[in-house]
């Protein structure tokens, strides 16, 4: 008698794993609508996609409660999407308008929403993570339970600021998670390249701070992982560090042809660990879905993404006086400027 | 040969201090490391050890005395064979070493007191017969963040050296005793890291105060303050933003070389988001850094070593603030107008005091505030006098006088009778040695020489 085949079946329900594949597909599609906007001179500047990684976030998001906050570098549409923030104002704020989350003053790179918690959109590369921190020490001192994610790259987990923080937040046992998303290449510069250590997230032991590398391209996984790294830090028991191996399709900026990695390597990673792909395929196995339902879903995202684009494009640009405002919380007269 | 043991200076700026204790008496031997007394500076007390071995022969300078100077001889230490009678005073060693013009002194070897107070205060921040207590600038800043402590609980203090060691300035003295851990928070030294989660705490909801030990260490956390702190409420289209204030001493202190001696007023005045003070007496420090602490924008607080120990009259209030972009007019004048700020106002007001004597009227203004900055009120001033001279510590390219020339050139060009004169520091590093130092730092003989020049006198 043949050995029974010992599957482990994912503890998740049809309606997470429907939810899951919705979202992860609303951020491919809204970051291939970004990508098409900006070739038509839409969007502007610098604009980083996050086609690939999105099993990161979403897979988070399904570890956080309410009231838990985040904080990511400029790769940040994503994140956005994922906690919840309109696609119109995201949306709207990429090509530079009224309606957008900072009414055009932000862009890409620079966006927040306090009712969501997301506190930004950083651009320079490791800044949020001193910053995520101090989101976390101010949710100690009021003692209100709450966590806090704090993304940064494989890139940024070279720069000073972040050992500064390790350091600080294992000190002071701040409920803060340290999220890494190793894409594996910092702009151009491969993690061979740049970075000693081949796991990354090792370099919180010498900080006494605990952690785990994770599979970025399952969503399921992220989301367990994610768990563990919630129920660390609320227990009081200070920071949590995943590093999360996840694969950006695209170049590093709208600007990056990604010379400098080979076109079967990001194919491989396409057809044999694509995120949504996979949860696809256990909707459809799983007979959790049909393909029709799933196309009902896909209509339904692409619906959302081209109103999300019309929006953009129909606000108007921001009035004038806009420049002048939001310099100063209580409105100093600019009588020098 | 009978040594002396001379009253040691213990810090850069030290100038006197009190013997507090004598550990050894006449007659006993002591060996090089031995601990011969015990001194207090108005910031710590610390151990004095011998260096040479020998036998106190005489105690000079009583346990207890106050306002010994530096350099003074406190006791006499004798070698095998000599006797306490073998010792006479050498008076010319006090004298020693001559200064090559007195008027070249530099700020640190002024006495510790302020200049005398206007005979009537011009405008003043608090009402009339308001009783008025002897403080220092290191105590109106320790009052003012205690005062708003109490008052809010999300203030909160953190730098390094803050909470057990009581400030490395001892600016904070006590503050960790009356609020605790949770609220004086010692960092360890790494300034871009608690810059960015002070910030980060301020986006979260509290009200940060970060202490820089000094402001030249600010540098390697200045991109927290400008790209984080500063720019984050535009950024959001005013969603959030970091009420906040980075404070510590800022400018040159003494013998301290280039990377210790800089002043960043100019710098930071430069950041649209950023409001910047920088207040010369104790008052001003006091209701400048309460405003500051309930601002809710980023604000730059730019101290000075040298005037923590100065005594100025505080106003005895419950609550008193002092509201941002009020220049205070220290000295009506009717000849040249005088704009300065923090340290600068000591030449400033030295200046104008050698000018009455010569005749000539200053009217001496103390910006305070440098963002926002009252120029109405410097404006106002030169309509009046015709002559303008700023006087900074800073560096001349980009100083803050250069900007003020510049706008009064296009807001009160007709009314300028002659080229406005910035006076600075020099356009050089830091020197350590004494004599060069005096050179590189603005002078009160070169405000008066600007003045004169201005009124072409």
């Amino acid at each position: 008698m043949a050995a029974r085949k010992s599957v482990k079946k994912p503890n998740v329900s049809a309606e997470e794993l429907t939810h899951y594949y919705r979202e992860m597909l609303l951020i491919r599609r809204f970051e291939e609508k970004s990508g098409q906007l900006y070739g038509m001179g839409l969007i502007g500047g610098f604009c980083h996609l996050y086609i690939g990684q999105e099993a990161v976030v979403v897979g988070l998001e399904a570890a956080a409660e309410e009231g838990d906050k985040r904080i990511t570098s400029y790769r940040d549409h994503g994140h956005m999407l994922a906690c919840g923030m309109d696609p119109d104002g995201v949306m709207a704020e990429l090509t530079g308008r009224e309606g957008g989350y900072s009414k055009g003053k932000g862009g890409s790179m620079h966006m927040f929403s306090k009712e969501k918690h997301f506190y930004g959109g950083h651009g320079i590369v490791g800044a949020q993570v001193p910053l995520g921190a101090g989101l976390a020490f101010a949710d100690k001192y009021k003692g209100n339970g709450r966590v806090t994610f704090t993304y940064f790259g494989d890139g940024a987990a070279n720069q000073g600021q972040v050992y500064e923080t390790f350091n600080m937040a294992a000190l002071w046992k701040l409920p803060v998670i340290f999220v890494i998303e190793n894409n594996q290449y910092a702009m151009g510069t491969s993690q061979q390249r740049s970075t000693s250590s081949a796991e990354i997230w090792e370099r919180g032991k010498a900080f006494g701070i605990p952690g785990e590398a994770v599979d970025g391209m399952n969503v399921l996984s992220v989301k367990e992982a994610g768990e563990r790294a919630v129920a660390h830090c609320r227990s009081g028991d200070g920071p949590y560090i995943l590093e999360v191996k996840t694969y950006r399709y695209r170049g590093h900026s709208m600007s990056d042809p990604a010379k400098y990695r080979t076109r079967e390597e990001v194919q491989k990673m396409r057809e044999e660990r694509d995120p949504i792909e996979q949860v696809r395929d256990m909707l459809l196995t799983g007979k959790h879905a049909t393909e029709e339902d799933l196309k009902a879903i896909d209509k339904e995202i692409k619906d959302i993404v081209s109103k999300s684009a019309d929006f953009a494009k129909e606000s108007p640009e921001p009035a004038l006086d806009e420049l002048w405002t939001d310099i100063y919380a209580d409105e100093v007269p600019q009588e020098n400027a | 040969m009978a040594t002396e043991i001379l009253m040691p200076a213990l810090s850069p700026t030290m100038e006197e201090g009190t013997l507090a204790k004598w550990l050894v008496k006449e007659g006993d031997t002591v060996s090089s490391g031995d601990i011969l007394a015990e001194i207090e500076t108005d910031k710590a007390t610390m151990e004095f050890e011998a260096v040479d071995e020998g036998t106190v022969g005489k105690i000079l300078i009583g346990e207890g005395t106050e306002g010994v100077k530096v350099n003074t001889p406190i006791a006499v230490l004798l070698e095998d064979g000599e006797s306490a009678d073998d010792y006479q005073a050498s008076s010319a060693k006090e004298e020693a070493p001559a200064e090559e013009a007195p008027s070249d002194e530099p700020a640190a070897a002024a006495p510790q007191k302020a200049p005398a107070m206007p005979a009537k205060v011009l405008e003043p921040d608090y009402p009339e017969g308001t009783e008025m207590v002897q403080t220092t600038v290191r105590e109106a800043l320790r009052d003012a963040m205690a005062e708003e402590m109490r008052r809010d609980e999300d203030v909160f203090l953190m730098g390094e050296e803050v909470a057990e060691y009581q400030g490395a300035y001892k600016v904070s003295q006590g503050l960790l005793d009356e609020f605790g851990a949770k609220r004086v928070i010692d960092t360890p030294i790494t300034e871009h890291g608690f810059a960015g989660i002070a910030t980060g705490a301020a986006f979260g909801g509290l009200r940060p105060i970060v202490e820089f030990m000094t402001f030249n260490f600010a540098m390697q956390a200045i991109d927290h303050i400008i790209n984080s702190a500063a720019k984050t409420l535009y950024m959001s289209g005013g969603q959030m933003g970091a009420p906040m204030v980075f404070r510590g001493p800022n400018g040159a202190a003494a013998r301290v070389g280039a990377q210790h001696s800089q002043d960043y007023a100019a710098w930071y005045m430069q950041i649209p988001g950023l409001k910047v003070v920088m207040p010369y007496s104790a008052a001003d420090a006091k209701g400048l850094m309460k405003t500051a602490i309930r601002d809710p924008n980023p604000v730059i607080f730019l101290e000075n070593e040298i005037l923590y120990g100065r005594a100025f009259d505080v106003p005895k209030l419950d609550d008193f603030t002092i509201p941002f972009g009020k220049a205070r007019i220290w000295r009506e004048g009717s000849d040249a107008t005088i704009v300065s700020f923090g340290i600068g106002m000591q030449y400033a007001l030295e200046a104008a005091e050698k000018l009455a004597q010569d005749g000539i009227s200053a009217e001496v203004i103390d910006l305070r505030t440098l963002r926002p900055m009252d120029l109405p009120t410097v404006i106002e001033s030169v309509k009046k006098t015709n002559r303008l001279v700023t006087v900074e510590e800073g560096w001349p390219q980009g100083s803050v006088g250069s900007y003020i020339a510049s706008e009064v050139m296009q807001q009160a060009f007709d009314y300028l009778d002659a080229p406005v004169i910035t006076c600075t520091g020099k356009d050089v590093p830091m020197p350590y040695a004494a004599n060069l130092e005096r050179h590189a730092l603005i002078t009160t003989d070169e405000v008066v020489e600007a003045v004169k020049q201005v009124t072409y006198r």
